[in-house]
């Protein structure tokens, strides 16, 4: 009897282990960040390199920061939603421009239109590493006392928008975790 | 008259045969113990956008800055393990080649080991079993009247 069962029980668990391995994403790397408090950092803004953009920015409300710029296919694939999420969303969005050019990144803006409340510039990508980015476009979910909910990565789609970021932020507002 | 030709080409092209380095040199760290421990840290950690190279294999914008933050925390006189740490903060277990030990790497740590220890387990008894049968003789059939 065992000389049948045992392999091939051994051979329906390792069946299942690759079936379960075969349909993940090895590209997706989870944050650690997550349930933590979102890194300090402050950057020049986009639209005025003399103020700045920081953590403090963000805290008293919900928000989202999306990590973006000119070079990112997927950004460009995403604005459409941004500038819907702007209009509707009703948490403000603020942007991180991550290893570009500022002149680009405001032409990009003015021709393709702002969903941002505002845009810190981080040419150098030491931010980015402080938040853990590893590919643009990256859009994380921040609560109103810094801590940070939810990241996505990759272009931000209006049902990522439902299924992902509604729930979280119903829950953030009841004062309940998800 | 054809040897100094061939001599040259052949020089020229044992020349051209220089192994190809995949990063240009960086300036070394004035301090050899923090330049070892640059080279040793570089090779350790994943580059999470070419995800099967080192940070120092990788000539990703992403792997140049995290090899830019790793100088800057060495030189700032942080420990290798101080580096571990801020990187796994970060980016989380997966950027390390050789995770640390932790609930969820133990049986990652674990699993060679058992496996050679099961393997072996079956091939004791395996071999116990054979060594324990009666010797069959030379027309195959056991020997009786034992």
């Amino acid at each position: 009897m065992w000389r049948y069962l045992l392999p091939g029980g051994i051979f329906a668990l390792l069946v299942a282990v690759f079936a379960v391995g075969l349909f993940r994403d090895p590209g997706y790397v989870p944050s650690p960040l997550i349930g933590k408090p979102a890194p300090e950092f402050s950057l020049p803004r986009l639209d005025d390199p003399q103020k700045n953009l920081q953590r403090q920015d963000l805290l008293g409300k919900t928000s989202l920061v999306n990590v973006w710029a000119t070079w990112c296919t997927g950004c460009r694939q995403e604005h459409e939603t941004l500038l819907t999420l702007a209009r509707e969303g009703g948490v403000p969005i603020f942007g991180i421009n991550w290893k570009d050019d500022p002149v680009l990144a405001r032409q990009w803006l003015q021709q393709l239109g702002n969903p941002y409340a505002a845009v810190g510039v981080d040419e150098e990508g030491v931010t980015a590493i402080d938040w853990g980015v590893y590919g643009a476009p990256e859009t994380f979910l921040v609560g109103p006392d810094g801590t940070v909910l939810y990241k996505h990565i990759a272009p931000m789609t209006l049902a990522v928008w439902r299924d992902e970021f509604m729930p979280r932020i119903a829950a953030a507002r009841s004062g309940i975790s998800p | 008259m054809r040897r100094p030709v061939t001599f040259l080409l052949t020089a020229m092209l044992l020349l051209a045969m220089q192994p190809a380095s995949a990063i240009a040199p960086e300036e070394s760290l004035a301090d050899p113990v923090q330049q070892a421990a640059y080279e040793h840290l570089t090779n350790e950690v994943r580059c999470l956008v070419c995800q099967n190279q080192t940070i120092a294999d990788s000539t990703a914008p992403l792997a140049v800055d995290l090899r830019r933050e790793i100088r800057r925390l060495l030189e700032a006189g942080q420990s290798e393990e101080q580096v571990k740490t801020f990187l796994l903060e970060r980016y989380g277990d997966f950027v390390l080649y050789r995770p640390r030990w932790q609930t969820n790497t133990a049986m990652l740590w674990l699993a060679p080991g058992l496996l050679l220890l099961i393997g072996a387990a079956a091939l004791w008894r395996i071999i116990s079993r054979r060594t324990s049968l009666p010797i069959p003789t030379e027309d195959g059939d056991p020997p009786s009247g034992t």
